[in-house]
């Protein structure tokens, strides 16, 4: 019992550490949003509320390069939208750990996200509040902070993929993801769901085949052996 | 309204509501079993979607870059049972190590 309490234990102080390492490279992107966000356009106001509401960035950074790139206001928002659509099936996911009053519940789940969602996971198909939250609220800060140190002074940084930061996110997604294999089932859920974004990724627009790719879970009907 | 403040509007609305989903429809009910099993799969399934778009993932084609050394080197700090911090840095380090020499 005190050995799974450990490995509980150790393993969230992993999560918290892990959530410390994700927050500083989100912030870097913070920043390079803001920055990329006022050159397009945006001003300095509209990015930070978008960080603020919206805190999604690949959807944020879609937006920048359309309207950068002359883009129309429809497509923009298509391709942010369809982007963010994943955020339904993910917060399915996470939903038994929501609980209390409908707005508590709404507000709470404003703190999901790429990385705090999977930082949280824990392996057997089961989240950790503690760590959903915690993490999400960490970038949360770190993301909103970052973009108004991008609108203000965004000059003064480097461009994130110079670090290789970029490189940094799919590494850590592996991570999480190994740990959640150990069924059979799970691991061919997660082939078919990769295999159907790799596919989707060259003839659909962003953001479809990470959506078309949640159809793999349709896997668990199938009767266990 | 400005063509940046609708936009930060529909998107910011439509992301709340995708993310609240889950929490607000189902938020502390027991599933029913199949819709469970379903449910149970999600992680596996949308990590490694994420994994494969975040990796190869460009603009509308599939992009081999700097990111992919990045992976390899985060396989096998996962591979030594490196913590996730270092998994992380790893990867960075790793990634822009090989853009800067490519």
């Amino acid at each position: 019992m005190s050995s799974v309490a450990s490995a509980s234990s150790s393993r969230y102080r992993d999560g918290v550490r892990a959530a410390l390492a994700v927050a500083a490279t989100v912030w870097f992107f913070g920043a390079s949003y803001g920055l990329t966000a006022r050159s397009a356009g945006m001003g300095a106001v509209a990015p930070l509320v978008m960080s603020a509401t919206t805190f999604a960035g690949s959807a944020q950074f879609a937006v920048t390069s359309i309207l950068g790139a002359s883009g129309g206001t429809a497509a923009a928002i298509a391709a942010a939208v369809l982007l963010n659509a994943r955020y339904a099936p993910i917060s399915i996911s996470v939903a038994q750990l929501f609980q209390g009053p409908r707005l508590r519940r709404l507000l709470e789940s404003q703190l999901i996200v790429d990385e705090s969602w999977a930082l949280s996971s824990r392996g057997d198909g089961r989240f950790d509040r503690r760590i959903l939250l915690g993490a999400g609220l960490l970038l949360y800060v770190s993301w909103v902070g970052g973009t108004a140190v991008g609108v203000l002074a965004g000059d003064a940084l480097g461009d994130p993929r110079d670090i290789g930061l970029d490189g940094a996110f799919p590494a850590l997604f592996l991570a999480l993801l190994v740990p959640q294999l150990r069924s059979p089932r799970a691991r061919a859920a997660a082939v078919l769901g990769g295999a159907i974004a790799l596919v989707l990724i060259p003839v659909t627009p962003p953001g479809t085949p990470i959506v078309a790719a949640s159809a793999a879970c349709l896997l668990g009907l199938r009767r266990r052996p | 309204m400005s063509a940046v403040w609708l936009i930060v509007l529909v998107v910011g609305v439509a992301t709340v509501v995708f993310k609240a989903t889950g929490p607000v429809l189902l938020g502390g009910r027991e599933l029913p079993d199949r819709v469970a099993s379903v449910v149970a799969l999600l992680a596996p399934v949308l990590l490694a979607a994420l994994v494969v778009t975040q990796t190869v993932g460009g603009d509308n084609e599939l992009v081999l870059d700097s990111r992919l050394a990045g992976v390899g080197a985060g396989v096998a700090a996962i591979a030594a049972r490196a913590p996730l911090p270092v998994v992380v840095i790893v990867a960075a380090a790793a990634t822009a190590l090989v853009r800067a020499l490519v």
